[in-house]
């Protein structure tokens, strides 16, 4: 009998063996692709398992959060969450995250391998890394003034620091609470379905995601594209244009809402805003030249990261003379992030280098070691020194004597741009008003900021809309705080 | 080589009782329980749970008690088998502890600790009350007729999550079939003991194969044939496994007939074939084992399948440390059944082989006390509850880990459960009472059993003791008990 029971124990064996083959290979082997799983809600438990980094303004913590003792158990709150949802983004257990929380998430959930700092001990003990804090370049004034200022209008505003690059405000209406997407719960759903019903579009990043006819406000563009291209020379030397001003190649006129506009100069059609001008100085620089200079100014770049990812500008690169007359003046299918618009503005007013615009001063791990820092860069030279120079003084003149007036501060050199935006079919949409600005405080070196303020407001009288009425005097309030 | 030779311990040879080993063994196990009961604290509340010393006291207390009785009862009894049970059993609370973090209005431990407690208790009682486990041949029939009475009586309940398996009186409940196990293992190893020549040697013989005749084959199968039938009936088609292999391995170890076991996986194969397709709940858990994620694919979620391979997956290679896995996703029998997954995500691949290695020694530990009994229905009995160990740890471990098709049972002495450890501590107290008489110095009558090949009937070691096989009668009315002629070992 003791043959047979030892075969029976060789059987017992053999089954041992399969159990420990067969561990090695769903703990090992296939561990991987288990984990990965997206059906396995380990990373999203071990994500929440521990407060989120936060993301500071001016030093200071915008977010929060809180331990709601569930199993997603830390919860994000936000301080100010309306004011701030275009820098912030949303992080939601259930939605996932947008923007800044998005695009840092590595960080702030911990998971970034540069939070570490011992890097590859750490990856042998999976130990988890306290979530690191990003600190933004926001100006808190120059956010609440943007904030305040667009009020109950629907729109949008961006402004940088000419000389790096820095993003100073980032804000859109109507907002929303990222508060009330944070968490598990209904509520969060309810809110989500709120959010996402009907036309106002709260959650709609307009500063950064949404595209605009720029209008007139494009006009800035044209200019340095006709001076870089010396298709004018004098600023003050009579342009021979008529006015109205037949479309190449069509019997379409185009008019213009200022007077004077018949062969005015380059400052006057700059600073009254003559339609006729620009579109004759597009056809004259010519479609290979005007997207020269378009892509300089960061026009139709796809890539464009602060870091999260902005839409895309557009000036098209296919077309005929006719629709070249109106893309110059902003208007055929040529579109424009409010973001964009700041950066043409800041161009100018950086003596022609444009910036890489970023939102993301630098990065902190849990014990305050910092992580990364962002270097300033130039991403392009849209226009010569010289141009930048020469738009300068056309764009105090527009503050000065021209359409942008209420943009004027007192101890401060201010320049602008106004801009209306007919759209929709007919051109029978409410317009939208455009104000693009910088300002330098007086003796100062450097600019202090370039703004590109757009309103949409359907409610407005359609003939209050205008550059110069409705976004201007936003524009100003965030100059001024930026100054201050 | 005669088999009485290879069958008995050289005569003379004093074995060590080893209790001090035991002891020894008794303490590390207890301490590495408490480590673990501390640690699970301090990974979940950052602090030693308050109960740490009483947790440690009362399975230490436990532990004592066991070994007295294997001191005065057995004290040649294998000197691993109650460390092993011990550690088992204390892992097992700790788990139970931990999952129990998970689910506050829902605490396991404490009732298992009672069962815990009731299973040592019956674990002292067996090994201080049978004497010799050679009385337990004598009530093979009456085992059987228990065990197949406790197998059908769970059909007059409800179903409890689909299976029938149940007894639940007065909020107390209670799965009967697991004492069925130890019965119908008893009964098997009787039967077979007794009547191995005849399904061996008597019979027809047809082409190259010898046929039992139906007169001995006839209540083997009719018992098998009941047995299993209930529990298909009642849906538990692990213990209807667990009975069909040790069934298989007994009839092999009695005849050592190859052929035994080609039937029996014949059998097998068209009963799982039947019952896989005829049977819904059979055939979505093999349909389960398949495509584990068949559910997520499907826009449902992960299965239990799936969670508890995530939950293997995410322990990796050391584990994530006790009570810091979340192996709770599994839900619904996280404690039970899909235990496994708990110890495998928090210990890793380093402390599932641990575990393996530890009920695979309790498993040899038992085929050895097998080895070296001199009685057939001790061998058989020694052997058969080893089996069902060695199966049930398999077939559960397997299921859980995407292996086999799993099938609901729980794992020895660390699952939640109270009928199964109270069922695994008596197994537990036979060996160790077998182990004892296989380790016992053989006493002068005894050695005589050398000359036990020469003997009709060839009951080798029979004579030894007070329960020798002529005291145990029960085969001699059916006539066909060991027949003449030389007995065959091999």
């Amino acid at each position: 009998m003791n043959r047979y029971i030892r075969r029976a124990s060789v059987f017992g064996l053999v089954l041992l063996v399969a159990l420990l083959l067969n561990a090695a290979r769903v703990q090992v082997f296939e561990a991987d692709a288990y984990d990965a799983n997206p059906a396995n809600r380990r990373t999203a438990l071990t994500r929440y398992s521990q407060p989120r980094g936060n993301i500071l303004v001016d030093g200071w913590p915008v977010t929060g959060s809180r331990d709601s003792g569930g199993r997603l158990r830390y919860e994000r709150t936000y301080t100010e969450g309306p004011l701030y949802a275009a820098v912030t983004g949303y992080a939601s257990q259930v939605y996932g995250t947008s923007l800044l929380e998005h695009a840092e998430d590595g960080v702030l959930s911990g998971t970034d391998p540069r939070l570490a700092p011992v890097p590859l001990w750490t990856d042998i003990t999976r130990e988890q890394q306290p979530g690191g804090d990003v600190h933004t370049t926001i100006d808190a004034a120059a956010q609440r003034a943007a904030f305040a200022g667009l009020g109950g209008k629907k729109g949008a505003v961006a402004a940088v620091e000419p000389r790096t690059g820095k993003i100073l405000a980032l804000a859109g209406t109507p907002s929303y609470d990222p508060n009330e997407l944070a968490g598990t719960g209904r509520a969060v759903t309810a809110a989500w379905d709120r959010l996402n019903r009907g036309g106002e579009q709260p959650m709609l990043n307009r500063a950064l995601k949404q595209t605009y006819p720029p209008g007139s406000a494009f006009k800035v563009v044209t200019a340095a594209a006709a001076l870089d291209h010396r298709k004018v020379t004098d600023l003050d030397a009579a342009t021979r244009t008529p006015s109205p001003y037949t479309l190449p190649g069509t019997s379409t006129r185009l008019g213009n809402e200022a007077g004077g506009c018949a062969n005015a100069s380059l400052r006057h059609a700059f600073e009254v805003s003559c339609n006729t001008v620009f579109a004759r100085l597009g056809v004259d620089v010519g479609l290979d030249g005007m997207t020269e200079t378009a892509r300089n100014f960061g026009f139709n770049d796809a890539d464009l990261k602060i870091p999260s990812t902005a839409a895309r500008s557009i000036f098209d690169t296919d077309m005929n003379d006719a629709q070249l007359a109106l893309s110059a003046i902003g208007q055929y299918d040529t579109t424009a992030t409010p973001l964009q618009m700041a950066m043409v503005a800041a161009a100018v007013a950086n003596d022609g280098e444009v910036k890489a615009p970023h939102l993301v001063d630098k990065v902190t791990a849990a014990d305050g070691r910092t992580v990364s820092a962002t270097r300033q860069r130039t991403l392009h030279r849209a226009m010569s020194r010289d141009t930048a120079r020469r738009l300068q003084e056309l764009m105090t003149g527009v503050v000065t004597r021209g359409t942008g007036g209420s943009a004027a501060i007192d101890g401060a050199t201010v320049g602008g741009k106004t801009g209306t935006a007919q759209h929709g079919v007919h051109n029978e949409g409410t317009p939208y008003a455009w104000f693009i600005s910088w300002a330098k405080r007086d003796g100062a070196r450097d600019p202090a900021v370039a703004v590109a303020v757009v309103v949409e407001d359907a409610a407005a009288d359609r003939a209050d809309i205008s550059g110069g009425g409705n976004a201007a005097p936003i524009a100003r309030a965030v100059m001024q705080a930026a100054l201050r | 080589m005669t088999a009485t030779t290879a069958d008995a311990p050289p005569p003379g040879l004093r074995l060590p009782r080893r209790r001090g080993t035991e002891l020894v063994l008794l303490v590390g196990a207890v301490l590495i329980s408490v480590y673990g009961y501390i640690d699970v604290g301090l990974a979940r509340q950052s602090a030693v749970p308050g109960d740490a010393v009483s947790y440690g006291a009362g399975l230490g207390a436990l532990a004592l008690l066991g070994h007295l009785a294997v001191r005065f009862r057995a004290p040649y009894a294998d000197p691993l088998l109650l460390p092993i049970a011990v550690l088992l059993n204390g892992l097992g609370l700790v788990l139970i502890f931990r999952l129990d973090l998970e689910t506050p209005r829902n605490q396991a431990a404490p009732t298992q600790l009672v069962w815990s407690a009731l299973g040592v208790a019956l674990f002292a009682a067996v090994v201080l009350l049978l004497r010799d486990h050679r009385v337990l041949q004598r009530y093979a029939y009456v085992s059987v007729a228990a065990g197949l009475a406790l197998m059908i009586v769970p059909i007059f309940f409800p179903a409890v999550n689909g299976a029938k398996i149940w007894i639940r009186v007065a909020g107390f409940s209670f799965q009967p079939g697991e004492f069925a196990k130890i019965l119908l293992t008893v009964f098997f190893a009787a039967y077979l003991a007794a009547n191995r020549n005849a399904l061996t040697h008597v019979g027809r013989r047809m082409w190259r194969y010898q046929f039992p005749t139906g007169r001995v084959l006839g209540p083997i199968l009719t018992i098998w044939l009941i047995s299993v039938g209930v529990l298909v009936l009642e849906r538990d088609l692990g213990t209807s496994l667990l009975f069909f292999g040790v069934f298989v391995v007994l009839l092999y170890v009695a005849t050592g007939r190859t052929g035994w076991i080609a039937m029996g996986l014949l059998l097998a194969a068209a009963g799982a074939a039947a019952v896989g397709s005829l049977e819904p709940h059979v055939h979505s858990r093999v349909s389960d084992w398949l495509h584990p994620f068949a559910s997520i694919d499907a826009g449902r979620g992960a299965g239990q399948l799936a969670q508890s391979l995530f939950a293997f997956a995410a322990g990796g290679m050391l584990g994530t440390g006790l009570g810091e896995g979340h192996s709770a996703l599994i839900g619904f029998a996280m404690k039970s059944d899909f235990i496994l997954a708990t110890f495998g995500e928090e210990l890793g691949l380093v402390g599932l082989t641990v575990l393996f290695l530890l009920y695979a020694l309790l498993v040899a530990r038992g085929y050895r006390a097998g080895l070296a009994l001199r009685d057939p229905f001790g061998r058989l009995l020694a052997v058969g509850l080893a089996s069902l160990l060695a199966i049930q740890v398999f077939v559960i471990a397997g299921g859980v880990m995407g292996l086999i098709p799993l099938t609901g049972m729980a794992m020895p002495f660390l699952a939640q459960g109270g009928s199964s450890v109270v069922t695994n501590w008596i197994i537990v107290a036979l060996l160790i009472r077998i182990s004892d008489s296989a380790r016992r110095p053989a006493p002068p009558a005894a050695e005589a059993g050398v000359i036990a090949a020469a003997h009709p009937g060839g009951r080798s070691g029979a004579s030894a003791g007070p329960y020798g096989e002529e005291d145990t009668p029960y085969w001699s009315g059916y006539g066909f008990g060991p027949g003449g002629g030389k007995e065959r070992e091999r």
